[in-house]
């Protein structure tokens, strides 16, 4: 892996600076948009893209997207510093920290974008560059694996996502996301509301890993740290909640959506827990408090009260700042021992005193003790459970669960590898340089001021988020450190108190729920059995379709046309042959004559060489024929054509042995009749409809005096129809491209 | 195929189909031809001088590697579309410009339209030449 490089404070020259100062640039940036979106308003901004389709390239600055701004940009600028400490000297970094970037940009562009279709480009862009980054240590089979799981399970997520907006935009009639928001309750009563929201919820759930899609993202841990602490804190798994928080308005509040995201985020918070307090690994277990952070966005964002929208804003924030946090000081960890096994971690308090006090700051606002954020955002969570008019006891039961089990992994993870007894390594651990370190402490720092000064979140971020949320800022609930005694407080006391059982007892639960997730079947390696299933279904049908036989291939691309053709004939019915031959010629008679003896000719010679050159004359006769008809333009391509296939089959044929004996074949002899037969009664039926001659009536007019050319068939080909053409020749240079590719593998092959 | 007589014929034979292949091209807006007819029939001319004397000297006298040459076909080509760009037109909206125009006589005319079809024929030219080469070769 690539976290084994040796740390160089120096970094990674300019490379490493660059995307240091463009991250922070864009956070001074959104910082600077703060005031305006404080004061309630929001900030849209717009260019025509595709016109003809309504498609803009807009842009909405909203509580929403404003928050998710600062925390990308904000944990970008700091992970992107970290990242140049960590991964210094690394001889990919500069393809690292464009990765990053881009991720960044991408990711920046989804939260902004106010339009269904540029929504799904930016969508796109971050499962790309997710792939590029989860994959970064590609010599590792491992990591291509697990990189190519996240790509599969969030890129059929996107195509599921994508024809959702698709028939989210044909309900609603226009692609703009707050244009869709502005008309209210519409959608919800559309027929077509349950299919958009089981499509783009299949999109949101994939991407932000919810049960049963969870499995992906643990495995995505084969990413460096850094990528991990940004992507999996942050940023994109929390794309998928965006979009539900930004559909909130227009498609919350019926019973499906309450309960899909009641449900399934409860079962995903619980279920992730229990898998994190399981680990060992000090990443893993932060994977998997990951996905109980989702799941408890995704629960909140189910429910529509106004405690319940507060709690999710709130939430989202302070999971951000602790989850980065404590994943950058696991790489610091990582870094300085040499492991993350938390069994062979200790003591490492004395030895790393500022990554310690970091850790501690962090974990107690993941526990949620007061007075961090944490402990706000808990209250609130409670506050905003109870809210929930139908089933309060079963979500506020899932919401105390998860903390309680939260708190103990807290503990596991950030507590005990730097406060129990020493544990000898082999390693002398010392703190990690500055780079490293101000990641953590910044983001710990923040956790614990924003604790004590709540109203500067309230103002800034929380009340404009849950205004996006709700459409009423009055919705939005203080947040306060103290709300007096009330059940939410209650609540905060079971919690440290199971919590701190838990913690107690961790290494025995441990033990148990090894045994208990042993029974139940595991995703990950079912997903190995599927694509192991799906490449031999595709290895079978390749058997079955690709005989490697050229005759067979002949034999069904000759046996489809025809079958086509007479299928056809016979459904709309054979009509009269009323052909007119009174107009026939003798040059017309002995051009046919002259095709048909070629063709004689190439079936029964003997001789390969006079076969290649009858076969010629076919192709001759028929370019004689656009010569009698005026279409010079075709004649001359089907000649030059014909020339150069005669010398490409006449330099493959010459080289094998003359051809054996024909025998008859009845077989193929009727296939040829039927094919001869059924094209000619085709052609007589063609001919014997008029012509439809608008287009070339059109292109005689406007050939001259628009394109400047007399060559109809050039000024088509070159200009009115240049796109196609386009598309043509790429194809040709694909096809010549691979036709080298095959026949230079082909000789290596014979060698070896 | 080793004989005097094609060998002698062709290198004469391919130079002047190289030359009336470009004469293809450019009339091809206004007369029979064309950028795809062009390339076919340049590609013939050093097809027959690979066969008359050999592909290690045709290769040496194309000087490029054939698929460089389509690559860059597709490349100018693109790049022809992509012009109308820069007047604010859609993509592969032909550019015109007339040198020496008069009242009743349209001049010299230049156009994107040309360069684009001067792609289409290195595009032809470099595809059936990459066929072709490899095929000598290798079989």
């Amino acid at each position: 892996m690539a976290d084994g490089a040796a740390t160089d404070a120096r970094g990674n020259g300019i490379t490493g600076v660059i995307p240091i100062l463009f991250a922070g640039a864009l956070f001074v940036y959104f910082m600077s948009l703060v005031p305006t979106v404080a004061s309630l308003e929001a900030i849209r901004w717009s260019v025509p893209w595709i016109p003809s389709l309504g498609i803009e390239f807009a842009f909405l600055v909203d509580g929403l997207s404003l928050t998710f701004c600062l925390l990308i940009a904000g944990i970008g600028t700091l992970v992107l510093l970290y990242s140049n400490t960590y991964l210094a000297g690394h001889p990919q970094y500069a393809r690292f920290a464009l990765f990053l970037t881009a991720f960044m940009v991408s990711m920046l562009g989804l939260v902004l974008a106010d339009d269904l279709i540029l929504l799904f480009v930016f969508w796109e862009l971050t499962t790309l560059t997710s792939y590029m980054l989860i994959g970064f240590s590609h010599e590792a089979e491992k990591s291509r694996r697990n990189a190519l799981q996240a790509l599969f399970v969030t890129g059929a997520g996107g195509l599921a996502f994508l024809a959702g907006l698709i028939l989210l935009a044909a309900a609603s009639g226009t692609t703009s996301i707050s244009g869709i928001i502005a008309q209210g309750d519409g959608l919800k009563a559309h027929a077509m509301y349950l299919p958009i929201l089981i499509l783009l919820l299949a999109g949101t759930f994939t991407k932000s890993a919810q049960v049963p899609f969870h499995f992906w993202l643990p495995n995505a841990m084969a990413a460096p740290t850094p990528v991990s602490a940004f992507l999996h804190s942050a940023t994109m798994v929390k794309a998928g909640v965006y979009v539900m928080a930004r559909m909130h308005p227009a498609m919350s509040g019926t019973d499906v959506w309450l309960w899909t995201l009641t449900i399934l985020g409860a079962i995903t918070a619980v279920f992730a827990s229990l898998l994190s307090l399981r680990q060992t690994d000090l990443k893993q277990a932060l994977a998997y408090t990951t996905l109980m952070a989702l799941g408890t966005l995704t629960l909140f964002l189910g429910q529509e009260s106004g405690y319940a929208m507060t709690a999710f804003a709130t939430f989202l924030i302070v999971h951000s700042l602790y989850k980065a946090a404590l994943f950058l000081i696991v790489g610091c960890i990582d870094k300085s021992t040499g492991t993350r096994e938390t069994d062979q971690l200790g003591g490492l308090g004395r030895l790393m005193p500022i990554t310690a006090i970091a850790a501690a700051l962090a974990a107690t606002s993941m526990a949620g003790f007061p007075p961090f954020l944490g402990f706000i955002g808990k209250e609130l969570k409670y506050a905003g459970a109870i809210a929930v008019a139908s089933e309060p006891i079963f979500v506020a039961g899932a919401v105390l669960l998860s903390n309680a089990l939260m708190l103990a992994v807290a503990g596991v993870v950030a507590f005990r590898p730097f406060w129990r007894g020493q544990v000898g390594t082999g390693q002398s651990p010392k703190e990690a340089p500055w780079q490293m370190l101000a990641g953590p402490v910044i983001l710990a720092i923040l956790g614990a001021l924003f604790g004590i000064y709540p109203d500067l979140l309230q103002v800034a971020l929380v009340n404009p988020t849950v205004l996006s949320l709700t459409g009423e800022v009055e919705e939005a609930k203080e947040l306060q450190l103290w709300a007096g005694v009330n059940i939410p407080l209650f609540l905060s006391i079971a919690t440290f108190v199971l919590g701190l059982a838990i913690y107690a007892a961790h290494v025995k639960i441990r033990a148990m729920l090894d045994r208990g997730f042993n029974a139940i079947p595991n995703l990950d390696l079912k997903w190995d059995g599927f694509l192991d299933g799906l490449k031999a279904l595709a290895a079978w049908q390749t058997r079955l379709v690709q005989t490697g036989k050229l005759s067979s291939y002949l034999f069904a691309t000759f046996f489809t046309i025809a079958a086509g053709i007479i299928l056809t004939l016979a459904y709309t019915g054979m009509p009269p042959l009323a052909a007119d031959f009174s107009d026939v010629e003798w040059k017309h008679t002995s051009i046919a004559a002259l095709i048909c003896a070629g063709a004689l000719l190439t079936l029964f010679t003997s001789s390969r060489i006079a076969a290649i050159a009858a076969l010629g004359v076919v192709g001759i006769g028929i370019a004689l024929i656009f010569i009698v008809f005026s279409a010079p333009d075709v004649a001359i391509t089907q000649l030059l054509v014909e020339t150069l296939i005669v010398v490409l089959v006449a330099v493959v044929m010459l080289r094998l042995p003359s051809l054996p004996k024909a025998t008859f074949n009845l077989k193929h002899a009727v296939l040829s009749v039927a094919v001869g037969a059924s094209i000619t009664l085709m052609l007589i039926e063609v001919v014997a409809t008029p012509l439809d001659l608008r287009l070339t009536e059109y292109f005689e007019v406007t050939s001259w005096p628009e394109a400047y050319g007399r060559n109809i068939v050039n000024v088509i080909l070159v200009d009115f129809r240049a796109l196609d053409t386009f598309g043509e020749i790429a194809v040709v240079v694909i096809a010549a491209l691979s036709a080298y590719a095959l026949l230079r593998t082909t000789r290596k092959g014979d060698q070896q | 195929m080793n004989s005097v007589i094609l060998r002698a014929g062709t290198s004469y034979l391919a130079g002047l189909l190289l030359v009336f292949s470009v004469y293809m091209m450019l009339r091809g807006h206004n007369e029979p031809g064309g950028g795809f007819i062009g390339g076919l029939t340049g590609a013939t001319g050093f097809v027959l001088y690979a066969i008359g004397c050999s592909v290690g000297e045709a290769r040496k006298a194309l000087r490029v590697l054939p698929q460089t040459i389509a690559i860059w076909g597709l490349f100018i080509a693109l790049a022809a579309g992509l012009f109308a760009a820069v007047f604010g037109d859609a993509l592969f909206t032909g550019q015109w410009l007339f040198i020496g125009e008069t009242e009743d006589d349209k001049g010299l005319p230049l156009s994107s339209v040309l360069v684009f079809d001067i792609g289409v024929y290195l595009v032809v030219f470099g595809s059936v030449l990459t066929l072709v080469f490899a095929m000598e070769e290798e079989i």
